[in-house]
């Protein structure tokens, strides 16, 4: 109870002080540059070139402590042994070359690159497009959407039932191996089979992805124009063509957006694979490898070198979105 | 020959009834032009000759086949629609040509079809170009092309010029007339609520309004003998005059007594029966001259003057809270505000509707 009403009271604190600075800078900016008297046109000028500073201030602020100065400081890092204490050149950079494990990483986040971004984008047009012309579509797409509310972890608990594997004679209560020994198969411990228990884990990404993708595509479908659609009827187009041909060209750009959002998302991948395999059997990641090395092998140099190698994988995607988002408007 | 058949057509959505029992035969080679106030129904009536809303009772023949449940794709028709709806990720020619992909016609037919429609319509520089690096009138001459390919037996199009700009709107209203010149054979619905593309465009008009046909014919006849007040007032700009009257003579020729006015004799025949009758008169407002003498028709007092240069526009102060008179009187005229004057017209400018809204001509 008093956590509770702490927690209150700080959050009043925080949006009082939030209100405060903008209220009180404005109020001091207005006094500098009073937007009356002889000089009232240069001073209204003035104050708006100094106004977006004072509102922007804080939010750089934060962005330059908490994200700026950490991508340098890996960087710097990257160069520096086990401690971050002693230099070491590019070491960490050609043993991560010549690593099993970091080549394993690679190997599978590219799987994970190519395949979850496109499965989720593929299922949620498809999901959106269905969703569009049924009359219980809302109540689809909600069933749809849910699985982005839950976190990752959460998810991973719940398909670590839908793969669990309980031994000879004891009845199968993971959804998948009653379903194979139902159809008379024998049971497998899914999350362990070498290189396929990748897509058991990429399955549980797209479960979560297809949501999104789904609500974006959908407003970008109801965006369409009707008359475009009316005119290829006339044409003689079915719905496929018209699906095709006419509207999925048409939402190509929200198409490049979405995959690209899910895939910067993939490369950071983590949760999944820590909560179901921890990396073992063939299955580790590079931001789970990372993990590993920071807080298990405790080398802080050989973690901040596979966080680089994350970034510089995120950046040309992340430019390439942004830019497209920005085309869209 | 019949092109275009309607039947007793109606729609409804649900319980409420928005066309009712529309009847109309459209010859081969006519331009008919729906026109009616917004919310009449005239674009539904054309997207359900299109094939975009169902007909919920009626007939609808093209070329003598009922066409009721046919797909829209093989009803023989194209349509140009309001906002042009050009496929804004296809080429100029890809547009015009992606109908013809579909029914999986040879290249060469389809290159010859495109080649065609984008020399009659000056589209030749621009095949290559997506709709975003087109002008507005371009964008609509694309739209109109798309139907040319297709060849249709009846063309439709639904506002086509209301997206343009006035000039534009004049310059595309011309080419559409020349288009149809071009092809005497082809059949056009042309939708719009611009009486002036009406009047200009249309070899017959046919006026909406509120769901029914309010009357059917060649712009002239509707501009000079109207069948009702709706038409008649639709029909012209500024809208006829209307004026309360009572017949005091009926014959050949009618003579009513303006309520708290002159008489007046109006060429239009009456039955005996419409003796002391009451009736509205109508007069337009470009048929409206000033007068001297004592042999006036109207009489009133100036309240805003609109000098056009061409033509000079005189608003009348309303009498006992009725609508003012609205004359349009010739080239420049020196009458100013406040001035009290006289007008007449001939007799054959006068119309008279009876108590139902309803022409003496049509009864």
């Amino acid at each position: 109870m008093e956590q509770l009403l702490l927690a209150l009271v700080s959050m009043a604190a925080g949006v009082g002080a939030c209100v405060l600075y903008f209220w009180g800078t404005n109020k001091i900016l207005d006094g500098i540059f009073p937007a009356r008297g002889e000089n009232a046109g240069r001073n209204i000028l003035r104050a708006n070139s100094i106004r977006p500073w004072l509102f922007l201030g804080p939010a750089i602020a934060l962005l330059t402590l908490y994200l700026i100065y950490p991508v340098i400081n890996s960087v710097i890092l990257s160069f520096y042994g086990p401690s971050g204490k002693s230099y070491v050149g590019t070491a960490n950079y050609s043993w991560l070359i010549s690593d099993a494990g970091f080549r394993e990483s690679l190997r599978n986040n590219l799987l994970w690159l190519f395949v979850v971004p496109a499965a989720s984008t593929f299922f949620g047009l498809i999901a959106a497009a269905l969703t569009d012309r049924i009359s219980w579509g809302n109540i689809a797409k909600s069933l749809i959407f849910m699985p982005m509310a839950i976190s990752f972890v959460g998810a991973s608990v719940i398909w670590k039932f839908v793969y669990d594997i309980r031994g000879e004679n004891i009845e199968q209560i993971g959804l998948l191996n009653a379903i194979v020994v139902a159809l008379g198969g024998e049971p497998q411990a899914w999350i362990t089979l070498p290189f396929w228990n990748n897509f058991f884990l990429m399955v549980i990404l797209i479960w979560i992805q297809t949501g999104f993708a789904m609500v974006i595509l959908s407003a970008a479908l109801r965006g369409i124009p009707e008359e475009t659609v009316e005119a290829a009827v006339l044409d003689g187009a079915n719905p496929l063509q018209i699906f095709m041909k006419i509207k999925v060209p048409q939402i190509w750009g929200t198409i490049a957006v979405v995959w690209t959002t899910i895939t910067i998302l993939v490369l950071k991948v983590f949760d999944i694979v820590l909560a179901m395999t921890n990396g073992q059997w063939g299955s580790q990641v590079l931001a789970n490898y990372m993990f590993d090395w920071m807080f298990r092998g405790l080398d802080f140099g050989r973690s901040a070198t596979i966080a680089i190698v994350i970034m510089v994988m995120v950046i040309p995607i992340m430019i390439w979105n942004i830019r497209e988002a920005r085309k869209d408007v | 020959m019949t092109s275009v058949s309607l039947k007793d057509v109606s729609k409804s959505y649900g319980s409420v009834e928005v066309l009712r029992n529309i009847n109309l035969d459209i010859e081969k080679g006519e331009l008919v032009v729906f026109v009616g106030p917004s919310g009449c129904g005239k674009s539904t009536l054309l997207r359900m000759i299109a094939g975009l809303e169902t007909i919920t009772g009626g007939d609808l023949q093209i070329d003598g086949e009922r066409m009721n449940e046919t797909p829209p794709a093989q009803r023989g028709i194209a349509m140009v629609f309001q906002t042009y709806a050009l496929y804004p990720h296809m080429s100029v020619r890809d547009n015009m040509a992606f109908g013809m992909k579909i029914a999986k016609k040879p290249k060469s037919e389809i290159d010859a079809a495109v080649d065609n429609a984008a020399r009659i319509l000056q589209l030749e520089p621009y095949l290559d170009r997506l709709p975003k690096a087109l002008s507005g009138g371009q964008r609509q001459r694309v739209a109109i092309g798309r139907a040319i390919v297709r060849d249709p037996k009846v063309f439709l199009f639904d506002e086509p010029l209301s997206n343009l700009d006035a000039a534009l709107r004049v310059a595309t209203r011309i080419e559409i007339a020349q288009l149809k010149e071009s092809m005497p054979e082809s059949t056009m619905i042309y939708v719009t609520h611009d009486q002036v593309e009406a009047m200009t465009l249309a070899s017959r008009i046919v006026v909406l309004h509120g769901g029914n046909i309010e009357q059917v014919g060649a712009p002239l006849d509707l501009y000079e003998r109207p069948a009702n007040t709706f038409v008649a007032q639709f029909i012209g700009s500024p809208a006829m005059n209307m004026v309360a009257a009572q017949v005091t003579e009926t014959g050949a020729s009618t003579t009513v007594q303006i309520r708290k006015g002159a008489a007046a004799t109006v060429q239009v025949p009456s039955k005996p029966g419409d003796q002391s009758s009451l009736v509205q008169l109508g007069v337009r407002p470009e048929d409206l001259v000033l007068t001297e003498g004592s042999d006036f028709l109207l009489e009133g007092t100036v309240a805003i003057v609109e000098a056009l240069g061409e033509t000079t526009v005189l608003y009348f102060e309303g009498k006992d809270g009725e609508v003012g008179l609205i004359a349009k009187l010739p080239g420049i005229q020196s009458i100013g505000k406040g001035t009290k004057v006289r007008l007449t017209a001939a007799p054959d400018k006068l119309h008279l509707f009876d108590a139902e809204d309803v022409s003496f001509h049509y009864r």
